[in-house]
């Protein structure tokens, strides 16, 4: 199962030079620019953990990149994302966001569907162990 | 073009246009502001010959390797990292200032700002400190220009568990690596400069350009002089300006003397002595033309002419 969070997530996976591009816009307007990577993606888990600090005084994505790449070789086996922070008055909040680096073997999420009082209908999405493993 | 970090693949471009047979140069080094960059180059800076040669063979080989591309030659981008040695005051953090203008103008480099930094933005002070402090100057310069003022003092030869090579080596990895993200600019006094790198040799050979600062000869340094003064609204009376002339000749020969930086405090403290000379003598009507004239008897009372070493606050150490 593919997993699809944040912007472009409809999308093919960004190659580098337009991860590039994408990092190059959110520094040219003054956000900051996170490396965030996990195991656990689950859409309830909004805090992945952070690779090194928020950069946002870089001139150039070239640093950004640098940095993914490393975070790329130790976490490779993880989810990695991107995300642009604009700490400007009135936003404050993460204005771009998406995932760069996806684990070999993608996490699996089932919907349960349970009845409660009413007929209405409790939905939870739950992590189930990878089921089709390939040979 | 200018907006990806490494030399692309060729463009589509190349495919579609016929590749024409012949290119005109003039044409070509217009479009790329090199003329005007070179000429801008010459006029603001006096002297330094090797400095303005090896620049001019910089943007050359940019315009050519534009046209090879262009042509459907192979073409690689240029190792640019530098290193600029030479005796005080010869212009180096200057040119170095500049230099990031002009490779930006050129289009070497995408950013072209210039991060200035010395040992202490580089080395940490505990184990585990000095990779990130690194790595974030490193972050912050690509794209454009990293200047290492006084280089040398990374290594510590004195003490061989100095987090300075840890610096270096990482220095070392992006230098090599992100050629085309960044360049590189080391600066020093000549000899410990050598000596540096005797003990490091992989940034000489990491760098492919190595400058040195001749010294400024005394028809250079009187220009200089003159050229400070207009730019603070001051000139030198015909009388004066003989004097400072044997000012400089005198002073090349004491010890401590700094090229343009000793010629920067003397004009400084000529015009201490022409204000202290003007407000001596309360009752009189200024004119225009005093208050921008030097005397010569500003630059005669220099102790310079008393035979005794100058003491002008300026230490050789001191780069600033």
């Amino acid at each position: 199962m593919r997993l699809t969070q944040g912007c472009f997530s409809f999308l093919p996976d960004l190659t580098d030079d337009q991860i590039y591009k994408q990092v190059q816009y959110c520094l040219a307007n003054g956000w900051a620019v996170n490396i965030e990577f996990t195991d656990d993606p689950h859409p309830r888990s909004t805090y992945w953990e952070m690779w090194g600090l928020p950069m946002f005084d870089l001139a150039d994505a070239a640093g950004v990149m640098m940095e993914l790449a490393e975070c790329r070789r130790v976490y490779g086996d993880r989810y990695i994302r991107l995300s642009g922070f604009d700490a400007s008055h009135g936003w404050e909040s993460v204005r771009i966001s998406f995932i760069v680096n996806r684990p070999p073997q993608e996490v699996e999420f089932e919907l349960l569907r349970q009845e409660v009082a009413g007929r209405s209908v409790r939905y939870t999405t739950v992590r189930r162990p990878p089921q089709h493993v390939s040979p | 073009m200018l907006d990806l970090p490494h030399a692309r693949s060729a463009d589509a471009s190349g495919n579609e246009a016929p590749l024409p047979a012949s290119f005109d140069l003039r044409n070509e080094a217009e479009a790329a502001g090199i003329t005007a960059t070179l000429q801008q180059l010459d006029q603001e800076l006096i002297g330094l010959k090797p400095v303005k040669d090896r620049v001019r063979q910089i943007a050359s080989l940019l315009l050519i390797e534009r046209i090879r591309q262009r042509a459907g030659l192979v073409s690689s981008p240029p190792t640019l990292h530098m290193s600029f040695t030479g005796n005080p005051g010869t212009g180096k953090t200057t040119v170095a200032l500049r230099m990031a203008k002009i490779l930006h103008g050129l289009g070497f480099v995408r950013r072209g700002q210039v991060i200035s930094v010395t040992r202490d933005d580089l080395v940490g002070q505990y184990i585990g400190h000095t990779a990130p402090k690194t790595k974030e100057i490193l972050k912050k310069a690509m794209g454009g220009v990293l200047f290492i003022d006084e280089a040398y003092y990374l290594h510590r030869p004195d003490n061989e568990r100095d987090y300075g090579q840890e610096a270096i080596e990482i220095l070392l990895q992006v230098m090599e690596n992100q050629r085309e993200d960044l360049v590189v600019i080391l600066a020093g006094y000549g000899e410990r400069m050598t000596n540096f790198f005797a003990s490091n040799p992989g940034f000489r050979s990491r760098i492919a350009h190595h400058i040195e600062f001749p010294d400024y000869s005394e028809a250079e340094l009187l220009f200089i002089g003159e050229l400070m003064l207009r730019e603070r609204g001051y000139r030198l009376s015909a009388a004066a300006r003989k004097a400072f002339v044997d000012y400089i000749a005198l002073r090349r020969t004491q010890p401590l003397f700094s090229n343009a930086r000793s010629i920067r405090n003397a004009i400084d403290r000529m015009r201490l002595r022409q204000a202290d000379r003007l407000v001596s003598d309360l009752d009189r009507m200024l004119e225009l033309s005093d208050l921008e004239t030097i005397d010569s008897a500003d630059v005669l009372a220099s102790r310079v002419f008393g035979g005794g070493p100058v003491v002008d606050g300026q230490a050789a150490g001191s780069a600033k």
